[in-house]
Formats: structure tokens, sequence, C-alpha cells
């Protein structure tokens, strides 16, 4: 056994120690998100060894450079301040590796000592470490709060602190779209349907092209994704924004809203059938448009799926671990195919996250396990009590789905052990698609594996 | 052909993009090797000047105190509960990354290895102190896991906030007394690397737990193998080798290991030394206290295995353990020359570069001359002088800031334990046999002269070595791999071998072999260009016939 130490029952109520979280710290989802614009270097203010853990599970996660920088703080600096360090490593990044942009980060050992970074930043411009033109982001992102979702978030509005505008005399026939922590499949997804509505839009941040980038014999430190240094400060002058994603999302847009008087709508992730349609529904809204056939022809696949396999899909029961604005999407999707989301953990904290759900899991009509912030050892547990047909979250799950020998469907941060997220979305009806036909493979291989030869079927 | 240039102008075309500082400081740190002399028969050469702090916003390969505390040494054992204590990203990362494998003998018998155990630290507990919750936890988890030792790693905050995880630990141990429990103070802002972390390590561990046990595994010849770390099942080639030996091996430090095990790693009569820059410490400490003579081992490649297991025999002068050793060797090794007769035709004269932790860069050039490979350039991520020019540099190498704030142990002799060491007579003796007591020979007077040495190398150089040197083959780690990829050039993870190995011992390096001729032979990288951008001009024959 991988877990042989995890019981059904458990021995105490913990309450201090946390074991095999659902979650990880800030800085790498500010530096996931920074990843999304173009011509950037993300930084990280802290020791050397955060940015090399964070590059390095970007990594194993994208298969693709993860280029980001460091303040590598020494005891020193930990000390007497990392103004110095943060000094010398803008000019060394401008100088070596010429970006636009520089999204700096905090860690828990910057915040810790209480570095200021926007005094910080004021200085390097001051003394010339940032050459003119170019930008610097910031972004508050202690590891002691939130999570890697609430390090995103930050990120994304340091994005709007740092750069949107209103310089249009009236607002523009565009729509930003800020995608919530998706991957750059998911990103270009949802580019790709915003273009078959004919609707011009900003979409940040826009890891497409960057974390997904084809191989050319050539290395590019800057691929040719990401949004743009004009396209966000254009941001200000948009008619309208759509935030996918409340926990991820929501505090760029209102941050937009606030600076520059951008009315915002905040949407739930666009995974699944209904999700998606309250996403094109309010796209089309916003920007006035109609919805094509093409759309029409997209969604009725979706649903045709959907009917055509029920009898697999129904009644069957799921443990999930991820995050928040993931969970709550899924849950809904699995929901209405009549499958039963029974353990549900989120390693993110947040009290809106079950709020959020609720909907969905009132219509089960039975109890479900719900712990938010949760850990990987809780939902074991649970699994162990009650058995499930298919579990959904990280390549961590994977020692228990073999523990268990239940089928696991790998979606989420991070997936450390295959490949396809990169290039295949999970949103829209496409990605609807794409997670069915996954999550239909994974039950009815199961289904082939287990049947008594003669009741073993070629039809299915 | 790759353009030839030396490895003096290839340095100059690394620093000149660097801001003067820079350039100041990585001048030193980048050499082109040179046989400047002789030292007992082998070559010296320059001083280079290493383990100094990584400049900022410089891409690094470099991971911090922590990581090589909790990563390196301590983690690929498999029943200590390791609780780190800090915010959960330090925990997370360093949640089963490293592949070291293991394998309990029973069921029954524990293994953590899967388990990431973490305080998550909160802001409440950055503002009021973590030691509260440091106790709760401790609590917890031995009310849950039941081990016989339990360890802390302090991360970043930690330190600052001045928790103190060792008054903790006492203060538990003492509640629970049936625990082994004791903390490192391995904050990633400690020195300049993970080096740092591997010396707080070593010290805690000997002084903590080395000693206290006293389980010995039976035989004559009795050893413990200090800095191998089962990557990949290296532990487990070279437990079989050392079993058909009739060797026992006491203890790795740490692959494949036990709490118990190390506890009862005093009682052996030889240390063998793999991985030098993580371990040094604990080979000399355990030599002062207890009087174990210690010596450099590499298995890496069939003919290191081969010299190393032959060096084991010779150290023990006994006629038939140097029998056992030879019939090994005679028997592993039709295998190995096989396969290296169906791969080096395949590899025979390409080149590869070696970028990695503190002793893999030198052992894996044994493993690529076997193929005929020659390695052009290699370097250390945070290697010390003596890693790069030989152990009897040690009293030359300045102490600076840096380094002085990791504690170096006063060690004195056990008095009921400790054995007469090793006379100088006995150690010439030994020499002549081709065994250096207390030594390491270093990288540099192994690689040819004008092969290129850089410390702590940066992506800029990575670059610039690419397009200048255009290897066959390029060796590093996880944040390397798609970099270099995306150039068109193979990258092999040394740290953690992509997902495969061993690649110690005689199996191991015929698994290296096959796998380095996959890879410099990869089809897939022939396929970059497609055909309309092979001859982007349309012919002008082509035309319309109707």
């Amino acid at each position: 056994m991988l877990l042989r130490h995890t019981p059904a029952a458990p021995a105490v109520d913990r309450e201090a120690l946390t074991i095999n979280p659902a979650k990880t710290c800030q800085p790498i989802g500010a530096m996931y998100a920074a990843l999304g614009v173009h011509n950037c270097m993300p930084h990280s203010h802290g020791s050397q060894g955060c940015c090399s853990y964070h590059r390095s599970m970007l990594t194993r996660h994208y298969k693709e450079p993860v280029m980001a920088a460091t303040s590598c703080f020494t005891e020193g600096a930990s000390v007497f301040g990392g103004q110095a360090n943060l000094l010398e490593a803008l000019g060394n990044i401008f100088t070596i590796y010429a970006p636009d942009v520089v999204a700096v980060h905090t860690t828990c050992l910057s915040e810790t000592i209480g570095d200021d970074l926007k005094q910080m930043t004021a200085k390097a411009i001051e003394s010339g470490k940032v050459p003119p033109g170019k930008t610097v982001l910031l972004a508050n992102t202690p590891s002691y709060v939130g999570s890697h979702v609430t390090g995103f978030s930050t990120m994304v509005k340091g994005m709007v602190d740092g750069l949107a505008a209103s310089a249009a005399p009236h607002k523009l026939d565009v729509i930003n779209i800020i995608p919530g922590y998706v991957e750059p499949s998911d990103m270009e997804e949802i580019k790709r349907l915003a273009s078959a509505l004919g609707v011009r839009t900003i979409v940040f941040p826009d890891t497409s092209g960057v974390l997904n980038g084809p191989m050319t014999g050539k290395f590019r430190m800057y691929p040719a994704g990401g949004v743009t240094v004009e396209q966000l400060r254009a941001a200000g002058d948009s008619r309208a924004t759509l935030a996918l994603g409340p926990m991820a999302s929501s505090a760029a847009a209102k941050a937009l809203d606030i600076k520059c008087h951008v009315p915002c709508e905040i949407l739930e992730l666009p995974i699944g059938l209904s999700a998606t349609d309250k996403f094109i529904d309010a796209l089309r809204r916003v920007a006035g448009v109609s919805v094509p056939e093409s759309i029409n022809r997209e969604r009725g696949q979706l649903l045709d799926v959907m009917t055509d396999m029920h009898q697999y899909t129904a009644g069957r029961k799921v443990a999930l671990a991820g995050d928040p604005d993931h969970l709550v999407a899924l849950v809904d999707f699995l929901v209405s195919m009549d499958m039963q989301p029974i353990h549900i953990v989120s390693g993110t904290p947040g009290k809106k996250t079950l709020e959020r759900m609720r909907p969905s899991l009132d219509k089960l009509g039975r109890p479900v396990n719900v712990k938010i912030p949760g850990d990987l050892y809780q939902l074991h547990q649970w699994i162990k009590q009650e058995a499930v047909d298919l579990i959904i979250g990280g390549t961590h799950c994977k020692y228990f789905a073999r523990d268990e020998d239940t089928p696991l469907l790998r979606f989420g941060f991070p997936i450390l052990d295959r490949v396809g997220h990169q290039y295949f979305p999970s949103v829209g009806y496409k990605g609807g698609l794409r997670l069915l036909e996954k999550i239909l493979d994974l039950l009815m291989d199961r289904q082939d594996r287990d049947a008594p030869e003669e009741k073993f079927e070629l039809v299915m | 052909m790759a353009p030839k240039i030396t490895a003096e102008e290839l340095k100059q075309e690394m620093l000149k993009k660097y801001p003067a500082k820079v350039a100041r400081k990585r001048e030193k740190q980048i050499l082109a090797n040179q046989h400047v002399g002789e030292f007992e028969g082998r070559p010296t050469v320059p001083a280079i000047a290493v383990n100094s702090r990584t400049i900022p916003g410089i891409l690094s390969m470099r991971g911090c105190a922590y990581a090589g505390c909790k990563g390196v040494v301590l983690g690929p054992t498999r029943d200590i509960v390791h609780i780190v204590h800090g915010p959960i990203g330090c925990s997370y990362y360093a949640w089963l990354t490293r592949r070291n494998q293991t394998r309990p003998e029973r069921l029954t018998d524990p293994n953590f290895m899967t388990y990431c155990f973490s305080t998550d630290m909160q802001e409440e507990d950055i503002i009021y102190g973590g030691e509260k919750k440091l106790r709760k936890a401790i609590e917890e988890a031995i009310a849950i896991f039941k081990p016989r030792a339990l360890d802390i790693f302090s991360t970043c905050p930690v330190g600052l906030i001045g928790d103190d995880v060792h008054a903790v630990a006492r203060e538990m141990e003492a509640k629970y007394p049936g625990v082994n429990i004791f903390a490192f103070s391995c904050e990633g802002y400690k020195g300049v690397s993970q080096s740092a972390g591997h010396h707080i390590a070593n010290n805690k561990v000997f002084t903590d737990v080395v000693g206290l046990g006293d389980t010995r595994k039976p035989g004559k010849f009795r050893m413990n193998l200090l800095g191998e770390y089962n990557i990949g099942g290296d532990s487990f080639e070279l437990e079989r080798i050392f079993d058909k030996c009739g060797l026992t091996l006491q203890a790795t430090f740490s692959g494949n290991s036990t709490y118990e095990e190390f506890a009862s790693s005093h009682t052996v009569d030889l240390n063998l030394v793999m991985c030098h820059r993580s371990i040094n410490y604990m080979a000399e400490m355990m030599e002062k206290k207890y009087g174990i003579p210690w010596f450099k081992v590499n298995f890496i490649g069939a003919a290191a295995t081969a010299k190393s297991l032959r060096h084991i025999a010779a150290y023990y002068d006994d006629e038939e353990l140097t029998a056992r050793v030879e019939a090994v060797i005679a028997e592993e090794m039709p295998a190995v020359e096989a396969a290296q007769a169906l791969h080096r035709p395949a590899t025979e004269g390409k080149t590869a570069v070696l970028f990695l932790g503190g002793s893999r860069a030198h052992h894996y050039q044994e493993l690529f001359k076997e193929l005929g490979m020659e390695t052009v350039s290699a370097g250390y991520e945070f290697a010390h002088r003596d890693d790069y020019e030989g152990r009897h540099v040690l009293p030359t190498i300045k102490v600076d800031a840096d380094s002085r704030n990791i504690e170096e142990l006063e060690v004195h002799p056990d008095p009921g334990l400790y054995r007469e060491p090793l006379s100088p007579e006995a150690k010439t003796a030994l020499k002549a046999k081709g065994i250096l007591m207390n030594g390491y020979e270093g990288l540099m007077p192994d690689m040819a002269e004008g092969a290129l040495i850089i410390d702590d190398l940066n992506h800029h150089e990575a670059e610039v070595l690419i397009d200048k040197l255009k290897p066959a083959l390029f060796c590093a780690g996880i944040k390397e791999k798609y970099v270099i990829q995306k150039s068109g050039v193979p990258m092999k993870q040394l740290h953690n071998y992509d997902y495969s190995g061993p690649y110690a011992g005689f199996q191991g390096a015929v698994n290296f072999y096959r796998e380095i001729d996959r890879m410099v032979n990869a089809t897939p990288f022939t396929l970059t260009k497609a055909p309309w951008q092979e001859s982007p001009e349309l012919n002008a024959a082509y035309a319309w016939v109707g």
C-alpha cells in the first residue's frame, strides 16, 4: 500500500497538522499569472529556493520552459531588508534578459520582514535600474495567506493596478475577459469562442502560446503568446469585463471597475454545459451580438453525448479535490449528468466556496462531505468510509486512487504525470465534451476490466 | 560540425552581455581548465571562486538550504515523520518530487515517504508565533502515525519570527520519551545554496541520531554508504551488488534507509563516500568520534563500479573477499560489455555538457567515457572548491560570512567507542593500492585541459553554450529541461533521471547506455522543419499543365 497509514476513521481530530495538502502557496500562482503577460519576466522577491521550487513545479506541470528570476535573499538581506537585492536584480534582468515587464511578487520571507515593494520599485525607477518605457508590476503574495489561487488573483489585479488606464474619450467596442486560473488551452478556447461570436476581446492573463509553445528548434525566452502591455493599458477603455471564476478573477475585475469605470460581471468558470451557457449568454449581452449557429452546434454535440451516455454517468459517485473555482463548476457539471459528487475538499480557504456549490449539491438529496480548507488525507479517509466510482483531482491523488483501486481523472493543478491539459481545453462546450469523454473512458474501461466474461459487452 | 571555439573565447562570449559587476564576479567562476602543476602525482588546477552568493536577477539553477536539508539528505528516510514548519509551499514542493525510491521489507513496516506533513502556517502564526501550532501538530502526528522518530524543518519565516524549534523538540521529546524528536534550522535564506542545508542536516543527524542504536546487521565486512539517495533505484542496484560480494551495508545515508540504520551506523568498520559534497561532514565527524575510516567511491560507470569494489576488497585485504569481488565483476561485466558494443557505435565521438549538483557532474563523466562521449564543459550547482580542485585544497579555502553562519561542530573521540584510526603507514600502504583515504580528487584534475568549467551555470550562459558548442546532449535539471530541448538539443535530467534509472552499478550502466543512445539519436529531434520550411522557395518549373 502506498498510503498504508491512512485509516478509514481518524485517530484524532486534526487541528494543526496538514497531511497531503490540496493547495500550495501564493507565489506560484502569481508566477503563473505573470507568465501570461507578453515579454514579461516574473520575479520572486525572496530566497532563491522559492523561485526554484515554483519554476520546477510549473515546468513539471507544463513540460515547457518557465523563466523567472529571484532576489536571492541571504541571511544578511533577511536582516537588513531586500531593497539592495531587488534593485540589483531589476538592473540585471533588464540588462541581460531585456523584458518589457518584470512582474514582482513577494514571498513569506520578504513579507515577514516587511519589505515595501512600492517604495523599493520607486527607488529602482529613480536610480535608473528600470529603463524608461519598461514596466514593473507588483503583487503582495505572502505564502501564509490564501493559496496559489489567491496568489494568481493578486498578480492579475497587479496588472490592472500597474497598467490599466482610461485614455479613450469613450469606451471602446472591446470586452475584457479574465479567464481565471485555467490552462493555456482554456485561455485559447475562451478566445476562440469570443471570436466565434465576433467579439473583440482583451484576455488577461493569457498563457496560451507561452506554456504550450511549439518545438521549432529555437528557444525563445519570451514566446509569441501573452497579453501585451498595450492591451493591458487599453483594458481601461473596454466596454465591460467578464471575470471567470470569482476567486481568481473578481479582484482584478473590481479593481478595473473602480480605476477605469469598466463595469464587470463575475461568472463561474465555463466548465460544463450550464456554466458555458452562462458565459456565452453574458458575452452575447455585454457585447450586443447574437450567438452564431456554430456555437449552437457545439452545445448540441455536448448535450447529445450527455444524453446518449447518461446510463454510464447517472448515480456514479465522485470524490473531488481541487481549487474552489474549478470545484464549483465541476460539481455543477457532474450533477447535471446526474452524477453524485459526495466527497469534496479544497485546500484553499474561503467560506463562500461551499455556498457557491450549495445549489448543485442540494439537488443530490443526500449528505455530502465537504471540507474547506481540507486536505487529501481527509479525502482519502472519506473514500475509505464510502467508496466512489471516480476521483477527480491533481496527480497527488494517484496514490490513493491506486490504493483504493479507483479511476482518477486528472484535473487542475498540478498534473505532473500526464500531458494534454496544455493543449486540450476543459472550458466551453468542446472542453466539456473532452472532460465527458475522459470520464466515460475511465468508467467504461473499469466496467470492461471488471465484467465477468459472460457480461463483457461488445457494444456499450 | 560545430565551429571550433576555445574555452577562453567561449567565456568572453558569455561575459560580454553582463553588467560590469556581474562580469567581474562571473569572471572568477568560469575557467578554462588547466593543469598547472602536480600534487602527489595528480594534476593541480587553478583556484575557482565558488560557493559564493548567487547574483540577484540571474536565472540560476540553485535552490535553498531547506531543499538541501529536507529534500536531499533527510527526505529519503522512510520511517521518520518529517514535519515542515512553515507555510504550505515548502513541504508541498518537496513531496515525492525527488524520486527517492524506498522499499519497506514488510507491508506492516512504516513508510511515511508518500505523506507530506506541514504546519501550514497562517498569518496569525506569523504574528503571534507558530510554536503552539507546531506542538499540536507533533502531538497529532504521533497519535496518528506512531513513529520512532520525528523531525522538524524550519522554513524562512520560522527563523525570522524566532520560533524556537529546538526547544519545542526537547519539550515534546520529554512528553513522548519513545519518540526521538529533533529539529533543523534550515531556513531557506541560510548559506548560498542547498549546500548549507546538507551541512545542517549532517550535523543534526550526527548529534541526535547516530550512535543511539545497536542493531548491527551481521557480516564480516560491515560498511555504510554515505551520499547515495536512491534516485531511480540506484541504492537497490548497489544493495544487490554488495550482497553478491558478501559486503554488509549497515546504513545508506540516505537512500532506502530507516531510522534504526542511521542510529546504528557507528558500528561499522568503514564509511564509503559517494556524494562527497552533501555528506563529507558526516564521514569526517564519524571518523573523529568513532575512528571509522572513510574513502571516496564512485558507482556511476561500470569501470568505476568495478574499481570501487576492488578498492573495498583491497581495503579489507581479505583473500576470500577479493576472490568474491573479482568473481562478481567477472559475472557482471559481460552484459555491460555487450551493451557497450551495441550502443557505443551510435554514441562514439559525440559531446556532452554536465551541470549538476555537487558530485554528479564528475561521476557521470565516467559513463559518458564508456560511451565514447567527451564532456566538453561541466560545472556544479552548489559545490565548494574541494569538489572542483580536490580535497587537499580544504585548508586554503577562505571561509566567508555566509559559510561561517553554518555551524561547524566540534567533535571529540567517544571514550567508549573510539577505535584507533589507521596509522600513517597503513594509509601509505593503501595509497599504493590506489585508495586515497580521507580524500577526494576533484572534477578539474579529471577533465581535459581546455574544457570549460562553469560554476553555478545560469540561463544566459547555457544559451551561449548551446549556440557555440552545439553539444549532442545537455545534462542538468528540470528547470533547464525544456529550455534546452526547445533549442533542438536533447536534455537529460540527471537529478531525477527523467523518471528512469537506475544508473548506478552494472545494471545501471546498461540502462544508461541504452538511454543515451535513445536520446542522442532520437528521431523527433530531426523533424523540426516542415517540408515548406526546408525549401520555402517555390520552384519555377512547377506550373499548371492542363
